[in-house]
C-alpha cells in the first residue's frame, strides 16, 4: 500500500498552510495526500421541525458548496505539484472524523493547523488541534 | 426585512384598534371568553359526548381500545423492542455515511419538544385535581399502551412521506391515509385525509397555541401579578410572529436547546422533593392504586380518575393523534420501522417518565385536602375540582406543590412553562402548516394565511379562561385522533409485515451495528 497522509483543511489560511507544509513532507517522502474537509455535525444535536424536513436538501446543498468553495479549487491549485492528492468531504466532530480517515486508508501521518489565537472557549472546551494531538491514532503534525 | 417591519406595524396597530373598540362594560378578555365559548360549545359537547347512560366518554375508550389493539396486534411491541429502540437512538445502526442527515436521536428530539410542554406540568395538576391520585395510574397505564400506537403512526409517517425534487419532505396522516388507502384499495382515503388536515388545523389553534399562551399567562400573572391576558398574547404573538413568518431561525433554535435541559432540571427537582418526602411513600403509593379502583369521593369515583388519567395521557403524549407522525417522517432511514421503534421512547419519556413526576410531586407534598376523619378528598363544589391547600388548579398546583419544598421554584417554573409553551407552539405551527398546505396547496400566500391566523390565536388564547380553552383544546386533538385512529386500524396490516420482515433480518444478522 502506498504511503498516505491526511492532512485537514478548512479553507482558512491556517488550514492552507497546513496542506502546504505536508504537500512538501508528502513529495519528499514519496506519499500520497488525502486532503479531508469536515464540515461540523453532531447527531445529537437539537433541530426545529422545519429544520428537520429541510435538513437532506441542504444537506446536499452544503456538500455542494464545500466541493465548489473549498475542496474543489484546493484540488486545482495542487494539481501541478509532484504528489497524488484526492479530497474527502464528511460531516462529524471534526478531530474524531480526521482519525477515523486516518485509521480507514491506513494513514500514517495527520496534519492540521491551528490558528494560533487561544480565545476563552477554546481555553474550555480546547480546539480542534489540541484535541486531535490528544487522540490521533498516528503521528500528528500541527503547523502553526 | 422592511416586509417584516411593516407587517408588524400593521399588526400592532390592529391589536390597538380591537382594544379602543371594546372599552365598554365588558373587558376584551371577557368579550373573547364569551364569544369562544359560545362558538366552540357543540364541537366540544360532539367529542366528549358520554356513552348513553354512562359518564364515559366514548372519545377516551376510542383511544384506549385502539391503544390496546395495537399492543396485542403487535404482540407487546413497546416492551419487546425498547433495548433496540435505545441502541438506533444510540445511533449503533445508523450508516456513517448518512452522518448530516437527520438522526434518530433528532427526530426523537424535536417531537419529545413538540409534546412535552405544558400537558405534563398543568394537564397533569389537572388530572390530578379532579381525578385525584388514582389518575396517575391510569396515566401510567395510557401512557404504556400508547407507546404501540404512537409506533404505529410513526412508522406510517416515514413509509409514505412525499420526497419532493428539492429534497424537502413532508409526512403525516395525511399522507398516510391516502396513500396506504390506495395501496389497500380502499376506499375513503381522501375524504379522510382531508378531515384529519381540518382538525388538525384545529388541533395546532388549539392544543398546540391557544392552551401553551394561557398557561403561560397563568405563570406569568401569578410571579408578577394581575394583568390582562390579551398583553402576554399580544408579546406572544409577535414573539412568534417573528420565528414563523420572519424566518427569524434563532430564536426557535436557542429555545430547542435550553427546552431539553430545563425537562432534565424539571425532573432532576421532581426527584429531589420526592426524595425529600420519602416518609409518604407507603401513603402515595395506597392512594394512587386505592385511588385507580375505589371510590375515595373525587367527581365519578374510580371511573372519574380512570377518565382523568387517560385523558390527560393522550393530551400530553399524543399517542393515536397523528402529530409526531408529521415530525417524525423526515428521519433518513432505509428501514421505515426503525423510525417507529424510536418514536415509541416517546410516550414513554413523556408521560411514563415526566407527567409522573408532576403527578407524585403534588401528591407527595400533600396539596390535596383530605378529611381526616373519612380519609375521602374534599371537594370543592364550586369548581367540582378536589380542594387544594391554596385553592390552585392546574399549573398554579405543580407550581405551589414544587413550591413548598423550594420557594424559587415558581420562578423558574415560569421560565420553563414559558419556554415549553413556545417550542410546543412552534411545533403545532409547522404539524398545523403541513395540514394547511395539504389542503390549500403549498404557497407562499397560503403559509402568510395560516401563519397569521396562528398567531391571532395566541392572543385568544391568552385572553380567555381556561374551562373553554382546554375544552375546545383537547377537542381538536382528540378529534384528529379519531380519523388518524381509523386510518391506522386499514394500514395495520402493512406496519405487521415490516415489524415482521425487520426483527426477521435483525435476528439472522442480516441488519447489523455499525459501530
Amino acid at each position: 500500500m502506498a504511503n498516505i497522509y491526511v492532512a485537514g483543511y478548512d479553507g482558512s489560511t491556517a488550514g492552507r498552510r497546513a496542506v502546504d507544509y505536508a504537500v512538501a513532507r508528502a513529495e519528499a517522502a514519496g506519499a500520497e495526500l488525502l486532503v479531508a474537509h469536515v464540515l461540523e455535525w453532531s447527531p445529537y444535536s437539537f433541530l426545529t421541525p422545519e429544520e428537520i424536513a429541510e435538513r437532506h436538501k441542504r444537506r446536499t446543498e452544503e456538500l455542494k458548496r464545500a466541493e465548489s468553495a473549498v475542496t474543489g479549487p484546493l484540488a486545482a491549485d495542487l494539481s501541478g505539484r509532484g504528489v497524488k492528492i484526492s479530497t474527502e468531504i464528511r460531516y462529524g466532530h471534526v478531530a474524531e472524523t480526521l482519525c477515523e480517515i486516518a485509521k480507514e486508508h491506513g494513514a500514517l501521518q495527520i496534519f492540521i493547523g491551528r490558528t494560533g489565537h487561544s480565545t476563552v472557549v477554546e481555553r474550555l472546551f480546547g480546539s480542534v488541534a489540541g484535541t486531535l494531538a490528544q487522540i490521533a491514532p498516528v503521528p500528528c503534525t500541527i503547523v502553526p | 426585512m422592511k416586509h417584516i417591519r411593516e407587517t408588524r406595524i400593521a399588526a400592532s396597530a390592529a391589536g390597538l384598534s380591537l382594544l379602543a373598540g371594546t372599552a365598554g362594560a365588558q373587558t376584551l378578555d371577557e368579550t373573547i371568553n364569551a364569544t369562544f365559548a359560545s362558538a366552540t360549545g357543540w364541537f366540544v359537547n360532539f367529542i366528549f359526548a358520554p356513552f348513553p347512560g354512562t359518564s364515559f366518554p366514548w372519545i377516551v375508550a376510542w383511544l384506549v381500545v385502539a391503544a390496546s389493539v395495537f399492543t396485542l396486534y403487535f404482540g407487546f411491541i413497546q416492551f419487546r423492542v425498547i433495548r433496540h429502540s435505545i441502541q438506533l437512538v444510540k445511533g449503533d445502526f445508523s450508516d456513517p455515511n448518512d452522518a448530516g442527515e437527520v438522526s434518530h436521536f433528532q427526530a426523537l428530539a424535536t417531537a419529545l419538544s413538540g409534546t412535552v410542554g405544558l400537558g405534563n406540568i398543568a394537564g397533569v395538576a389537572v388530572a390530578v385535581g379532579i381525578g385525584g391520585p388514582g389518575a396517575t395510574f391510569w396515566m401510567i397505564l395510557a401512557g404504556l399502551l400508547g407507546m404501540a400506537s404512537k409506533f404505529t403512526e410513526c412508522t406510517l409517517g416515514v413509509k409514505y412521506r412525499n420526497e419532493y425534487e428539492d429534497g424537502t419532505v413532508s409526512g403525516g396522516p395525511m399522507y398516510y391515509i391516502t396513500k396506504g388507502f390506495a395501496e389497500r384499495g380502499k376506499p375513503g382515503g381522501k375524504v379522510l385525509a382531508a378531515l384529519f388536515a381540518v382538525f388538525c388545523i384545529l388541533g395546532s389553534f388549539g392544543g398546540g397555541n391557544m392552551f401553551q399562551a394561557n398557561q403561560a399567562h397563568q405563570q406569568l400573572s401569578g410571579v408578577l401579578g394581575e394583568y390582562p391576558g390579551w398583553i402576554t398574547g399580544v408579546v406572544f404573538a409577535i414573539i412568534v410572529f417573528i420565528v414563523i413568518v420572519g424566518g427569524i431561525k434563532s430564536i426557535a433554535q436557542v429555545t430547542e436547546k435550553v427546552v431539553p435541559f430545563m425537562a432534565i432540571l424539571y425532573c432532576g427537582t421532581a426527584l429531589i422533593i420526592i426524595l425529600m418526602n420519602i416518609g409518604n411513600i407507603g401513603w402515595a403509593f395506597g392512594q394512587i392504586f386505592a385511588g385507580a379502583f375505589t371510590d375515595m369521593g373525587i367527581a365519578g369515583g374510580a371511573v372519574g380518575a380512570l377518565i382523568q388519567g387517560f385523558k390527560r395521557a393522550a393530551f400530553s403524549n399524543e399517542a393515536g393523534v397523528g402529530s409526531a407522525a408529521i415530525a417524525h417522517s423526515a428521519v433518513r432511514t432505509k428501514e421505515p420501522i426503525t423510525e417507529g421503534f424510536v418514536s415509541l421512547l416517546e410516550p414513554f419519556i413523556d408521560t411514563v417518565v415526566i407527567c409522573t413526576m408532576t403527578a407524585l410531586v403534588i401528591i407527595f407534598t400533600q396539596q390535596l385536602i383530605v378529611d381526616p376523619e373519612t380519609g375521602r378528598y374534599v371537594m370543592d363544589e364550586a369548581t367540582g375540582r378536589i380542594a387544594t391547600i391554596d385553592g390552585n388548579s392546574g399549573v398554579g398546583l405543580t407550581s405551589a406543590a414544587f413550591a413548598s419544598a423550594f420557594s424559587w421554584f415558581p420562578y423558574l417554573l415560569v421560565i420553563a412553562v414559558v419556554l415549553f409553551a413556545f417550542s410546543t407552539m412552534i411545533s403545532w405551527s409547522y404539524y398545523g402548516l403541513k395540514a394547511w398546505t395539504y389542503l390549500f396547496g403549498e404557497g407562499k400566500t397560503q403559509e402568510l394565511i395560516f401563519k397569521l391566523l396562528f398567531c391571532f390565536f395566541v392572543i385568544v388564547g391568552a385572553a380567555a379562561s381556561l374551562g373553554p380553552v382546554i375544552d375546545f383544546s383537547d377537542a381538536a386533538i382528540f378529534a384528529m385522533a379519531v380519523v388518524n385512529i381509523i386510518g391506522l386500524y386499514v394500514l395495520m396490516p402493512i406496519v405487521k409485515r415490516e415489524v415482521e420482515s425487520y426483527l426477521g433480518r435483525l435476528r439472522s444478522g442480516e441488519i447489523r451495528k455499525f459501530a
